[in-house]
Order: C-alpha cells, then sequence, then structure tokens
C-alpha cells in the first residue's frame, strides 16, 4: 500500500523526466541524424511558442483556473503586428503585448470580480478573440517585410534562436515568480486552499487578475515570435488550438489542475516531451494520425497518474 | 416506557488515523420513541449516525437493525436547482400509461402532501427559492415518504427561524405519533426537553450517559456534554493556563452589536490588551460566528468592529490590516495550505513584509520560521516539510506561527486544542498565556469549560446568538457558566 | 417572497431572453434584408442550423450534469467520413457504422470520467485529439476523401426533401423533441439534473449518478456521429476537414440557449432556440456582405459573455 503510494508519488513528480530522457536515448541509438546541433535547434526552435503560451497556463492552473483564450490572443497579436509596423518594430511588439494585456486583464477581471468560471469566462474569448483579429486583418494573411522584425524569428546569439533565447529566459522568470515572490506564493496559496488563503487576508483579487494578465501578455509574446518566425500575420491560423497544446504540456509536466502546485520546469519538460514524441514519429515515418493518437494515450495517461494524489 | 427496539448497538468501537472516535458504545433506539443524541464537537455523534446508517463500517461491536432508516442532515441534501415537485418524488414518480413521468399528477400530489408540512408555496417552482426551514421540511417529507421505520434527524433547527422549528417540531410529533422511531441531534436544551423522551450523551467518543430525558435535570446535562476529560487532568488544576492577566487599559478591540440572523444577534465583546475573554456556549449559539463576524468573514446585517476606537471595514483584508488574526477552527478547509512547506505555511500571511519589490527574502524567512518552530517546539523534521504530513496539534502549532508572526494586536483563536494531543495541548495553552501577558488580546473559544475557566480572564456567554452573561472575578466558576447557558432554557420551560 | 421574484426574474431573462432575441433578429432581418424572408433562405437557415441542433442536443445533456465534451468536433468529422466510408456497404453500414464508433468513444469519455474521477475537460480533450487521429488513420493522412454515390439511398437521407425542406431538418427536430421527453419525462431525464444541480445530494438520494453519467457521454458521441454522417450524406462525401472548433459552436449555442455551464438547468428548446440565433446572425452578416464573415464570431462571442455575465448576476 504505502510502496505503491510512493511509487505512484514517484512518477507523478519525476515521470515527465523519465519520459524525455527514454525519448532522448531511443533516439540517439535509432534515429538517424538525431544528435546534431541543427535538429537540435529545429526541435526547440519549434517549441518556444508552445513553451512561452504553457508557461501563462501553469501560472493560472496553478489557481485552480484554466485559460482558453491563448490562442486567440496569439492571433490578435499577430493581427496588431502589421498595423503599427509602419513606426517601427518596437511600437508594433509593444501594441501586440498591449492587445495580450488586455484580454488577460479581461479574462481576471470575469473570473475574480464577476466571478464566472474560468473555463466559460475565457471560452468567450476564444470565440470573439479570434473573430475580432480576423476582423482587424480584414481576413487577410500579410507578408512582413520589416527586417529588424523579422530578425527575431532568423537571427541568433551564439547560436542560439532570439525565440529559444527568450522562451528560456521567460522559463527563468516564471520559476523566479512562482518561487521567489510574494505574488507567487500567494498565488499558489490561493489554487491550494482559496478559503484558508481569504482567511489569511490575501489579495486574492488582485493576484488573479495578475495571473490572468500576465498568461494575456505571455501568449501575445509567443504570437509576436511566431508571427515573426512565419514572416506574416496569419490572424486565422496563428495559434490555432494552441490552449489545448498548452494545457497538455502542462498537465504532462506534473501540475495538477485542481490547483495548488505550479511545476515550471515540468512543464518546460512537458512542451520538450510533447515536440519530442511529435518529432520521433515524423522522423521514423510515423503518420500524424499515430501522432495524435499517441498524444492522446500520453494525456490520458499523465492526468490518470497524476489523479491519484489526494 | 416501551422495550421494543428498533436500532441495538452493542459495544461499538471505531478508530479513525489512530484516534478512537467511538469508544465501545452501546446505544439502543425504541419503536416510536424520540432520542436525542447530544454531545459537543468531535464527541463522536455524526460517526454514531454514520456507523448507524451503515456508511461507516465499525471496527468492532454490534450492530442490529430492524427496518428503514432515513436521514436528514444539517446542510439541506437536495438539489435546489429543480423543482420541490421533483426533489420530493426524485426516483418514485408517478408515472402515466406511457412510462412518462405524469408531471401534473406529480405536481398535485407533491401539493398535497406539503400541506400536511405546512407548506404551501408553489411546488413547481425550484427547490432553492423556498426557505431555508422550508427546504429542510421538504428534506424531511421525502424522507418520511419513503417509508422509513427510524428518521434520523441532524441538527434539523440550527438555520431556522423560531415559527419554522414550531411547524418541524409539529411535524416530528406528528411523526411519532405514527410510531416512528427519531434520533433528534440538537444543542437547543428547550427542543430537546420539548419532544425527546430519552437521551444519550456522548463525550469524547464514548457514551458518558444514557437514560430518561425528564428526570435529568438540565444543568446536568450541560454538564455531562462539557464534562472534564478524566485524562487531561493534571497536578495544578486542570490546563497549563497560568494566573490571571491584569489589564486596565482601554480596549483594544470593541465589537459593537454584531448581527448576523438567524446566527448571532445584537452580540458586544469588547477586549483589553493582555486579556485572554472566553467565548462559552453551547454548540451553535453563536461562538464561531461571532469570531468570524469580527474578522469580517460573516456578511452582517449589522454591527460595527473598533480597533482602538478606529472603525474598521468589514472585510478580511482590513481586518487583517487592522491588527487582527483569526485562528480557524477548522484547519483543513480553513486553515492550512497542505500542498506548501511548513515554512511556507507560517509565513503565508506576512509574506508581504518579508521582502523588497515583492521578491522575498529567503533568510528573512528562514529566520522567522526557525524562532518560531523553536518557541513553538513545532516538530518537523525539515522546515521545508508539507504541512500536510504533520500531527494535528504540530499543524495548530504552524497555524499559531503564521499568525504571531504577522504580529497581531488581536488574536481570535477558534477551539485551538481540539483534536490535538494532551501535550500539544498544554503548550499550545501555556502559549496563549505568554502572549496575553505579551499584550495581545486574546478572543478564545473553546467546548471545554476547564479550559475556559482557567484561561480566560473573563467569559462571555453566549445562548442562541446573543450574550447570555458576562463572568468575571469570583463569577468565574462551573456553575456560574452552567447555570448561565442553562438559564433561560429554565425559563422557558416555565413558560410552556 | 424577495427570493421568488428573483427567481422568476432569473427564469424569465434566462428561459426567454434567447428566444426575444431571436424573435427581434427575425422580424428585424425580415424587414430589412428582403432575401432574408425568402422560402430558399429559410430552407438553408433551417437546414444548416439542424447539423448543430444535433450535436448541441448531446452537448446539452452533458453540460446539464455539470460535464463539458469537447470531443464532438472531432467525432462530427470522423462520423462523416465513417459514414462515406461504409455508405459502399449500403444504406446500414453507411447509418450505424458512425454512430456505432461515436458512440464508444463517447462510452469510454463516459468511463474514464465517471469511474476514475478524471475530468470531462481533460478526458474529452484526448478524445478530441484520439479521434482526430483515428479519421486520419482511415483517410491515408486527409489525402482520401471516400465519395458517395450519388443515387444511393444514403444520399437521400442528406438531401431528400419534403416540400423542400430538407430531410435532416425532420431528423434534428424529432430528436430534439425526443430529447426533450428524455430529459424531462423520464427516471433518466431527472438524474441528469440532479447529478448536476448537486452531485453530493445525488448520491445520497440515490441516484446513479456514474452510470448517468455515462449515459451523457455516449449520447454526446453517437448525436455528434449521426451529424456528421448527415452532414456527408448531404455533401456526398465525407469532407476530413470539417468540425475543427464545432465543439465550441455546441458549447456557446447551449449557454446562449440558457442552459447553466455549472450544470443543474437547461432546457433542449433553449438551445435549439440558441443554435437559430447563431445561425441567423450568420445569415444576416453574410446577406450585408460588406461585412466580413467574422463578425460571426465576434458576435456569438458577445453574446456568449452577455448571457454568462447575466446568468452570474441574477444567480447573486
Amino acid at each position: 500500500m504505502t510502496l505503491t503510494a510512493t511509487r505512484t508519488r514517484w512518477l507523478q513528480d519525476n515521470g515527465v523526466y523519465v519520459a524525455v530522457g527514454v525519448l532522448l536515448l531511443f533516439n540517439a541509438l535509432f534515429t538517424a541524424n538525431f544528435l546534431t546541433l541543427g535538429n537540435f535547434t529545429t526541435q526547440l526552435v519549434q517549441a518556444a511558442p508552445v513553451l512561452i503560451v504553457a508557461l501563462g497556463m501553469a501560472l493560472v492552473i496553478g489557481t485552480e483556473g484554466v485559460d482558453l483564450s491563448v490562442g486567440a490572443v496569439m492571433a490578435l497579436a499577430a493581427a496588431v503586428i502589421p498595423l503599427y509596423l509602419g513606426a517601427g518594430p518596437l511600437p508594433a511588439i509593444l501594441m501586440a503585448l498591449v492587445a495580450g494585456l488586455a484580454v488577460g486583464a479581461f479574462n481576471g477581471f470575469l473570473v475574480a470580480r464577476v466571478g464566472i468560471q474560468p473555463i466559460v469566462a475565457t471560452l468567450a474569448l476564444l470565440v470573439g478573440g479570434r473573430g475580432l483579429a480576423l476582423v482587424i486583418a480584414n481576413g487577410q494573411l500579410v507578408q512582413l517585410h520589416d527586417p529588424a522584425f523579422l530578425a527575431l524569428g532568423t537571427d541568433d546569439v551564439l547560436g542560439i534562436p532570439i525565440s529559444v533565447l527568450i522562451a528560456g529566459l521567460l522559463a527563468l522568470m516564471v520559476a523566479a515568480l512562482t518561487n521567489r515572490t510574494t505574488f507567487g506564493r500567494q498565488l499558489v496559496a490561493i489554487g491550494g486552499n482559496r478559503r484558508a488563503a481569504t482567511l489569511a487576508g490575501l489579495p486574492v483579487t488582485g493576484v488573479l487578475v495578475g495571473v490572468y494578465t500576465i498568461c494575456g501578455v505571455l501568449a501575445a509574446i509567443s504570437g509576436v515570435l511566431a508571427t515573426s518566425r512565419l514572416a506574416a500575420s496569419d490572424p486565422a491560423d496563428m495559434g490555432l488550438l494552441m490552449e489545448l497544446s498548452a494545457i497538455t504540456a502542462v498537465v504532462v509536466g506534473g501540475t495538477p489542475l485542481t490547483g495548488g502546485k505550479v511545476r515550471v520546469l515540468g512543464t518546460v519538460m512537458g512542451v520538450v516531451l510533447m515536440q519530442l514524441v511529435r518529432a520521433t514519429l515524423i522522423k521514423h515515418d510515423l503518420p500524424d494520425s499515430i501522432a495524435q493518437m499517441i498524444q492522446a494515450a500520453i494525456i490520458i495517461a499523465a492526468v490518470y497518474v497524476a489523479r491519484e494524489r489526494r | 416506557m416501551p422495550t421494543d427496539p428498533v436500532i441495538e448497538v452493542a459495544g461499538v468501537t471505531k478508530t479513525f488515523a489512530g484516534v478512537r472516535a467511538l469508544d465501545d458504545v452501546d446505544f439502543t433506539l425504541n419503536r416510536g420513541e424520540i432520542h436525542a443524541l447530544v454531545g459537543e464537537n468531535g464527541a463522536g455523534k455524526s460517526t454514531l449516525i454514520k456507523v448507524l446508517t451503515g456508511i461507516h463500517s465499525p471496527d468492532s461491536g454490534q450492530i442490529r437493525r430492524t427496518g428503514r432508516i432515513s436521514t436528514i442532515y444539517q446542510e439541506v441534501n437536495l438539489v435546489p436547482l429543480m423543482s420541490v415537485a421533483a426533489n420530493l418524488f426524485l426516483g418514485r414518480e408517478p408515472r402515466n400509461r406511457l412510462g412518462l413521468i405524469d408531471r401534473a399528477r406529480r405536481d398535485a400530489e407533491a401539493a398535497e402532501l406539503l400541506r400536511g408540512y405546512g407548506i404551501t408555496a408553489d411546488v413547481r417552482s425550484p427547490l432553492g427559492t423556498l426557505a431555508v426551514g422550508e427546504q429542510q421540511m421538504v428534506a424531511l417529507a421525502r424522507a418520511v415518504e419513503a417509508d422509513a421505520d427510524v428518521v434520523i434527524m441532524d441538527e434539523p433547527t440550527s438555520s431556522l427561524e423560531p415559527r419554522e422549528v414550531e411547524t418541524l417540531l409539529e411535524v416530528v410529533r406528528k411523526l411519532h405519533e405514527a410510531g416512528i422511531a427519531i434520533i433528534y441531534v440538537s444543542h437547543r436544551m428547550d427542543e430537546l426537553y420539548r419532544i425527546c423522551d430519552t437521551v444519550t450523551v456522548l463525550r469524547d467518543g464514548r457514551s458518558v450517559h444514557s437514560g430518561p430525558l425528564r428526570e435529568l435535570p438540565r444543568i446536568e446535562l450541560v454538564s455531562l456534554m462539557l464534562g472534564r476529560s478524566v485524562n487531561e487532568i493534571r497536578k495544578h488544576g486542570t490546563t497549563a493556563f497560568g494566573e490571571d492577566h491584569h489589564a486596565d487599559t482601554q480596549p483594544v478591540l470593541e465589537a459593537l452589536d454584531l448581527t448576523s440572523k438567524p446566527r448571532i444577534n445584537g452580540v458586544n465583546v469588547a477586549i483589553r490588551p493582555g486579556e485572554v475573554v472566553g467565548l462559552a456556549g453551547l454548540l451553535g449559539s453563536g461562538r464561531t460566528e461571532t469570531a468570524k463576524a469580527i474578522i469580517g468573514a460573516l456578511p452582517l446585517d449589522h454591527g460595527t468592529v473598533l480597533v482602538a476606537g478606529k472603525p474598521v471595514p468589514h472585510n478580511v483584508r482590513a481586518a487583517t490590516r487592522a491588527g487582527i488574526s483569526m485562528l480557524a477552527e477548522d484547519r483543513k478547509t480553513e486553515g492550512i495550505i497542505p500542498n506548501l512547506s511548513v515554512r511556507e505555511n507560517i509565513v503565508l500571511a506576512a509574506l508581504p513584509r518579508l521582502g523588497r519589490f515583492g521578491v522575498i527574502s529567503r533568510a528573512k524567512q528562514d529566520r522567522i520560521v526557525d524562532t518560531f518552530v523553536r518557541r513553538l517546539r513545532i516538530k518537523v523534521s525539515s522546515p521545508e516539510q508539507k504541512v500536510a504530513e504533520l500531527s494535528g496539534g504540530n499543524q495548530q502549532k504552524v497555524l499559531l506561527a503564521r499568525w504571531l508572526c504577522s504580529e497581531p494586536r488581536i488574536l481570535l483563536l477558534d477551539e485551538p486544542t481540539r483534536g490535538i494531543d494532551v501535550g500539544a495541548k498544554a503548550e499550545v495553552q501555556a502559549l496563549i498565556d505568554e502572549l496575553a501577558k505579551e499584550g495581545l488580546a486574546v478572543l478564545l473559544i473553546s467546548s471545554e469549560l476547564d479550559e475556559l475557566l482557567d484561561g480566560a480572564d473573563r467569559l462571555v456567554v453566549l445562548r442562541d446568538g446573543e450574550v447570555a452573561g458576562e463572568l468575571e472575578g469570583a463569577q468565574l466558576s462551573r456553575e456560574h457558566v452552567l447555570a448561565a447557558i442553562a438559564a433561560e432554557v429554565m425559563d422557558d420551560a416555565d413558560s410552556h | 417572497m424577495t427570493t421568488l421574484t428573483a427567481a422568476t426574474r432569473t427564469k424569465v431573462l434566462q428561459r426567454q431572453g434567447a428566444a426575444v432575441a431571436l424573435i427581434l433578429m427575425v422580424t428585424v432581418s425580415w424587414l430589412v434584408f428582403p432575401r432574408f424572408g425568402s422560402l430558399d433562405n429559410l430552407r438553408d437557415l433551417a437546414l444548416q442550423g439542424s447539423f448543430l441542433a444535433v450535436i448541441a442536443l448531446g452537448m446539452t445533456f452533458v453540460i446539464i450534469t455539470g460535464g463539458i465534451d469537447l470531443s464532438v468536433g472531432s467525432l462530427y468529422a470522423l462520423g462523416g467520413v465513417l459514414a462515406a466510408w461504409g455508405s459502399q456497404y449500403g444504406f446500414l453500414a453507411a447509418l450505424t457504422l458512425p454512430l456505432a464508433v461515436c458512440g464508444a468513444i463517447g462510452l469510454i469519455n463516459g468511463l474514464l470520467i465517471a469511474r476514475t474521477n478524471m475530468a470531462p475537460f481533460i478526458v474529452t480533450l484526448a478524445s478530441l485529439l484520439f479521434a482526430r487521429g483515428l479519421l486520419l488513420a482511415i483517410t491515408d493522412e486527409g489525402a482520401t476523401t471516400y465519395q458517395i454515390a450519388p443515387d444511393s439511398a444514403f444520399v437521400e437521407l442528406g438531401r431528400g426533401t419534403v416540400f423542400g425542406f430538407g430531410y435532416p431538418i425532420f431528423i434534428a427536430a424529432a430528436l430534439c423533441a425526443l430529447g426533450g421527453v428524455v430529459l424531462n419525462r423520464t427516471n433518466f431525464g431527472q438524474n441528469v439534473f440532479a447529478t448536476g444541480g448537486a452531485e453530493q445530494s445525488a448520491v445520497l438520494m440515490g441516484v446513479p449518478v456514474a452510470r448517468t453519467k455515462i449515459g451523457v457521454y455516449t449520447a454526446s458521441g453517437t448525436l455528434a456521429g449521426l451529424a456528421g454522417a448527415l452532414t456527408a450524406a448531404y455533401l456526398q462525401s465525407g469532407v476530413t476537414v470539417i468540425g475543427v472548433g464545432t465543439e465550441l459552436d455546441a458549447i456557446s449555442v447551449v449557454v446562449i440557449g440558457g442552459t447553466l455551464l455549472t450544470g443543474g438547468m437547461g432546457t433542449v428548446l433553449g438551445t435549439v432556440i440558441g443554435v437559430g440565433l447563431i445561425k441567423v446572425i450568420q445569415n444576416v452578416i453574410n446577406q450585408i456582405g460588406t461585412l466580413d464573415s467574422n463578425y460571426q464570431s465576434v458576435v456569438s462571442g458577445v453574446f456568449l459573455l452577455i448571457v454568462v455575465v447575466l446568468q452570474r448576476m441574477l444567480r447573486r
């Protein structure tokens, strides 16, 4: 009994690392051209936007919430960029982030002040947000030519692509925020026991609004980077189903949907795992169909293991 | 007295995680009898009910049941969004020839039936639109209509208005006349004496008395419920409290006319720095509600809280900032954050003061945590241990530390020693004493009379949500408190 | 008595709010756009709405139990592909194959949710991926689109008409009527309400909560499969790319129709009205022409928001 409990607990805490390790080993042995710098760079570049969104999602899930609007926020960010790119890349990026901030703050307001379930509040913006992005962009895909802006997606620093660098930095920042700041600890406490947190005099409303706002801004950053890499503003497809990928990565990374715990490194590993699964299947010529079914199985397995925590 | 038992329990013992919730309990319910089951929180009433209804199986002992048991819980266990009639008939709806639910007939039958319970509301409206008392009545009707032989009522009147109580008691009498046996759990003395034939008193998981109710003086019954626990008497008195504290300064906390109907009604409490004021009264008399009203966690009809003469806005944030802290009664749902470590649970309320620009200083935290772990003698393998893994006593100390490190001026303690072992209990009591000496104003709520008598400088006695008396000095005796708690009960009895 | 009047107000706004909006929309559209009121346009409107209505019917049951089913969009597409593939073996295969497969996936959803206590959101998210994967697997990664012989009886199911109104309209109407009866006049329906209204109480009242949940997810999967089959029959092929985001449309119309997303309260009629409202808005935006069709989702989002905020306000 206790042995199984300990084993389950260990699996909950470390399952994602083991899975990543096993996949890496498998690929090192059986996949041609896997252990190359080029391949690793490609994998990381592909994973960066999901990671940035997943970081915000992990914070929201830590408060026992969920944010379905992240994909729509990415589309909004993509739609906003060409409008302001004439004034230079910085104002364009800034306006995109403001859009994310506004949506996030609005979500937070609906959840914390009005008291609407997170899943419903953010659903409205998932439905309406992408439509709004398309309206802004007139439903058009716009090619972007500003070299400084495009550099975000193509350049690298010391061989590390800028987007990967940014994702890494943000992961460190979110980890520091969660573990080393008042805000972070209050967030986890609110997710862990809201009544106790309220009785302890914590600023519950403020923290919740803050968390959703951060999530919105992170989604916008992800939208900016993805747009720059695409060299085009494509609000129709930008971030489509991103909310599902992000939630999957967070949950697979060991952050429980019931709140009270945020695992930043686990989330990073969750993103890496899902990316590796996809890459492995592609490199071994397994079709997309099988890839999706395997992802489904991984999600169920991860949640099933996590469920016994209690 | 008829002896035709429908429920017979002999020598039942039930243990949860090493704690004996029931210890060799005997209990007999006879046909057609109304049996009062009384005892303070944690005495074992709910465990006994769950054993009777088969939700828990006992570790040892025998249970004999004949007939169907229905239970009505304190919280109405119906579906608020469904109609009254649908709730009443859920699972046994009348059908038409096609096998479909005959709604017209269901509604008509429901209306007819509920009239007998004094309910005339539209049975098609959602149950949630009825007053709590009426909902309770629907639950009762549902239980009875299920052809029960035994009905267990767990504090059915705790949230009812006086008028609703009358109706409910009327229905209970009718059930009684119909030959149904009733187990009636309540703390309201006048109700018990009006309707119950026999009484069983539980304390600390044991049955300390069982017999005809009318032969038992009320003061005796209260004494049985609150009685000192035999195994906790120490050399000097029964608790670890020291001498009285002397304070003749102005009160730091004044709560005026706190009212939140029907739970509390016009409660006044004042506490001076360095003073321990005890809140006495039976369970349900409004003790916890008074504390919650002071900290701003209970919506008020009216009333004011003053700290050092200044009014405090009625919310927890403001109260905390003004220097009020509350140790909640329910550690699990209102106290600890289970996923976090001992260290984080301790510093939680003080976080904003422990860092700069929102970044927490780990060194400062460790220093504070270290101080409190040593001062309160919290037994942990390391401050990084998860708080959920600690014993109840140590969790309680962690919570005390949480409040102390936010440097409050007023500390509200709701049952600070409940459910913790004897050693930890003495330590917590000694600590309360020490804190008062340092100038803290303490409000102490306890179901244990000895703890109150020894620990408090002054007692405010509550009864049915109102202040029934204030005792100090020589009046701080068992007899005086029991008299104050039971007093109006006697007046009541005279008038009936 | 204040509680009662507040409740009545809530009821009126929730039950009739969407209906009033629908009537207003229809009246205004009729007056402003001459083409709106034409029989052809109305027939088309009803036909377009019928597929969504079938999916939303299942979703209504799921949401009333306090759950959510994200897999219906994928199951809708999968159902269409299976029907088209099965049509080569005759009418019966074309109809039963999608119902059986999608129903089975719904059943698995229900079993996982009811028996292992996993969150409906995450379980049905996984089956959203799984069903999409299955679809790709049987269509050579989406490269093959199975066609249905134009003269087959199955096509008639999607394209046949009575007075110009397509069969799917009648099928959807019949199913919704049946759904209404099941919800309000059977034991199962009462259990659905009790499960979503107060699960703990329902258990104490003897409601088979687990079985009820399994039932609603199975029904939801089956209905999504049926909607897919009808769509395939109408389009004469199993289009692989439909159904992305359809689960969100279904959830939106259910909520707009006054069903509480927290469970315990809702009506099939409300859902039908919700479908009507969304489809009329879509139709009108198309009529305006100068307006971008993307306004549809903006308007839906705003509607959704208003409904949810109102529900919340009125429940206080």
